[in-house]
């Protein structure tokens, strides 16, 4: 799984990183504090379709237990990055790494191997199944092994226990996950996910059609998780005001890079929209310029 | 249940106010939601009334015979119906189990005509019969063609099969002596203990193993199950042998219970009675839910309607009519309900 340069490093984009000597296992001393508790690094991601350029190259970072949000206009690669992480397409050039460790995904389930897992909202739980059910889904505890009859009171007991343990707050474990509200379906997602071991989950839109009261419910079990567990949460929004409200970091993608990457306690609302505004400006003024040419 | 008699792991952190256990909306259930949260049971009810005017109005219908009679006719569909639950759960159908059942007691009888003995053959047919739901569920899952188009093509494969094998002509059905054409179809009840016991089978598969909780996860969100990692094709390949194998058995037995086999057209008629009951007793088309206790009472109904009017001597194609309306009320019924229980339970 840890094969270094079977995808292409041919690139051009790797040279200017540190470059830590990556020898498996290796936790040498010369990386720095603030570089030991990044769990994910992407380094000149570039991948095409065709003529089309999605990526041109993405360096983003995502330290342990930190909220990140991704923004990005329709066709800024945003997407394609996301599902890159996912494990759903390999990427042509740059790497990965997890932990330090260089990685090349195969599939979903390689990346969910390796930790990494994506929730969507309606498509993450079996609507006849009961909440307890779905938390267990694929994961079911069973005795008399290959028989698998299952150990319904232990899961259930389970599953209270971590709901509680998160701060998800569910009156009814046995209910049918089709009778919750979408908010309760989204936090039983992201519970099912960090229950089986994912250390990095990727949020498309959690926010999404949600009312205040739903909303308030997923932002703090974003942060419960992160503050308290450590899990590492990337959050994909093109609503600006949702993401302020969630993550501490954001990375604006913008033609296949990550263009802005700015610390939301640095910023505000206004701050980074005359940014993009900005940045959007001089974009269209050399469009314009290549144009009259 | 069985959650709330484990110890709970002292946990004094916790004083808060309701320790959530399952004392929220969930007991505060009026009688109103307990009959609309059963699905079994407006069939129930239905069916009982059914057995009690028959019942009043005919002394021939609740004696043992009559009983046995209604149980040897209920016996075959209801087998063929359990089977249709796992498979109208994952969201697909299967039109060739009757056919299974009709050409399962002619492999016997060809193989026993060869000099296998009985035992030997009956196990060879019901290796076919496996081999049959292996070719529904991988044609189905591997080459994407739709199950009801694909069972139907192999209902017409096999009935074809009999016909020709057949030359269309009844034969005499090996198996019938000693205890063991008594276990296997001669006894009065042995046919309904076979669908008993199957029935408890495929009820323990789809509710208390994990295997059913994938055949519920595949049928109810595909893509989700998938996503899981639920090899979701192969539990639908595993369901298809399923019904065709308790399928091929019934047939077998109920070969023996009558003495001869015929290359009628029973089978077609049982996958109908079979799917009607377990739609009757709940069980939705669209996947994710299906109860295999409510197809056993479905199948009641349909067997003590059918006995009821012959009996009361309602002319069989008038029967017809009727249990075409009934058919349909139980479906409005079935499905109007259950949306207005959900609305409740929101």
């Amino acid at each position: 799984m840890t094969v270094p340069g079977n995808v292409g490093p041919g690139d051009g984009v790797q040279p200017p990183m540190p470059a830590s000597p990556t020898g498996p296992g290796a936790v040498a001393p010369p990386v720095p504090d603030d570089q030991r508790d990044v769990v994910l690094r992407t380094q000149g991601i570039t991948k095409r379709f065709g003529p089309v350029v999605a990526l041109r190259g993405v360096d983003m970072e995502l330290h342990r237990g930190e909220v990140l949000g991704i923004v990005g206009d329709n066709g800024a690669g945003k997407s394609t990055f996301i599902k890159i992480l996912t494990g759903f397409y390999p990427p042509d050039g740059g790497q990965m790494f997890i932990e330090g460790q260089p990685v090349s995904l195969r599939s979903v389930t390689d990346a969910r191997r390796h930790g990494i897992e994506t929730v969507y909202q309606d498509l993450a739980l079996v609507p006849q199944l009961s909440v307890y059910q779905n938390l267990f889904l694929n994961s079911e505890l069973t005795t008399f092994g290959r028989l698998g009859w299952l150990s319904k009171g232990k899961m259930r007991q389970l599953a209270k226990q971590y709901l509680e343990d998160i701060k998800v707050n569910i009156p009814d474990i046995d209910a049918e996950a089709e009778t919750l509200s979408g908010g309760q379906r989204q936090a039983i997602a992201v519970a099912r996910a960090t229950r089986q071991s994912a250390k990095i989950i990727l949020l498309d839109e959690p926010l999404a059609a949600m009312g205040a009261r739903e909303s308030a419910l997923i932002i703090d079990l974003i942060h419960s998780l992160s503050r308290e567990r450590g899990i590492s949460i990337i959050v994909i929004d093109h609503n600006y005001t949702h993401l302020f409200e969630i993550c501490d970091r954001l990375n604006v993608i913008r033609q296949g890079r990550v263009a802005i990457d700015v610390r939301v306690q640095d910023t505000s609302l206004d701050q980074l929209t005359e940014l993009m505004v900005s940045d959007f400006r001089s974009q269209l003024a050399a469009g314009q310029a290549q144009l009259n040419r | 249940m069985a959650g709330e008699t484990l110890p709970e792991p002292a946990a004094p952190i916790n004083a808060d106010p309701a320790p959530s256990s399952p004392t929220g909306r969930g007991r505060s259930f009026s009688l109103l939601q307990v009959v609309l949260r059963q699905r079994e049971l407006t069939v129930v009810v239905v069916t009982v009334l059914v057995v009690l005017i028959f019942g009043i109005d005919n002394s021939q219908f609740l004696t043992t015979a009559n009983i046995a009679t209604i149980c040897q006719y209920i016996a075959s569909f209801a087998v063929i119906g359990f089977g249709e639950v796992l498979i109208l759960v994952l969201g697909e159908i299967d039109l060739s189990a009757g056919a299974v059942y009709l050409t399962s007691p002619w492999l016997v009888y060809l193989f026993w005509k060869d000099g296998i003995p009985i035992g030997v053959a009956i196990a060879l047919a019901l290796v076919c019969c496996v081999g049959v739901g292996l070719v529904n569920g991988l044609v189905t899952v591997w080459l994407n063609v739709p199950s009801l188009i694909v069972t139907l093509a192999v209902n017409y494969i096999l009935f074809g099969f009999v016909l020709v094998y057949s030359a269309d002509e009844q034969v005499d059905m090996p198996g019938q002596g000693g205890t063991f054409g008594k276990i296997f179809g001669i006894g009065e009840w042995s046919t309904i203990l076979w669908a008993a016991g199957i029935m408890v089978l495929i009820w323990a598969l789809l509710k208390r193993t994990r295997f059913g909780v994938h055949v519920i996860a595949t049928g109810g969100n595909l893509l989700g199950a998938a996503e899981s990692g639920i090899p979701v094709r192969r539990v639908k390949v595993w369901c298809f042998i399923i019904i065709a194998a308790t399928s091929g058995l019934i047939g077998i037995m109920d070969g023996i219970r009558i003495g001869s086999v015929n290359p009628g057209e029973d089978g077609l008629q049982f996958i109908l009675l079979g799917l009607v009951a377990a739609v009757v007793g709940g069980t939705a088309l669209t996947g994710g839910r299906g109860t295999v206790l409510g197809t056993a009472v479905g199948a009641i109904f349909l067997g003590a309607l059918e006995d009821g009017f012959n009996l009361v001597g309602v002319n069989a194609n008038v029967f017809y009519v009727v249990e075409g309306f009934l058919i349909l009320v139980a479906m409005i019924l079935n499905i109007q309900l259950g949306s207005l229980s959900k609305r409740l339970r929101r």
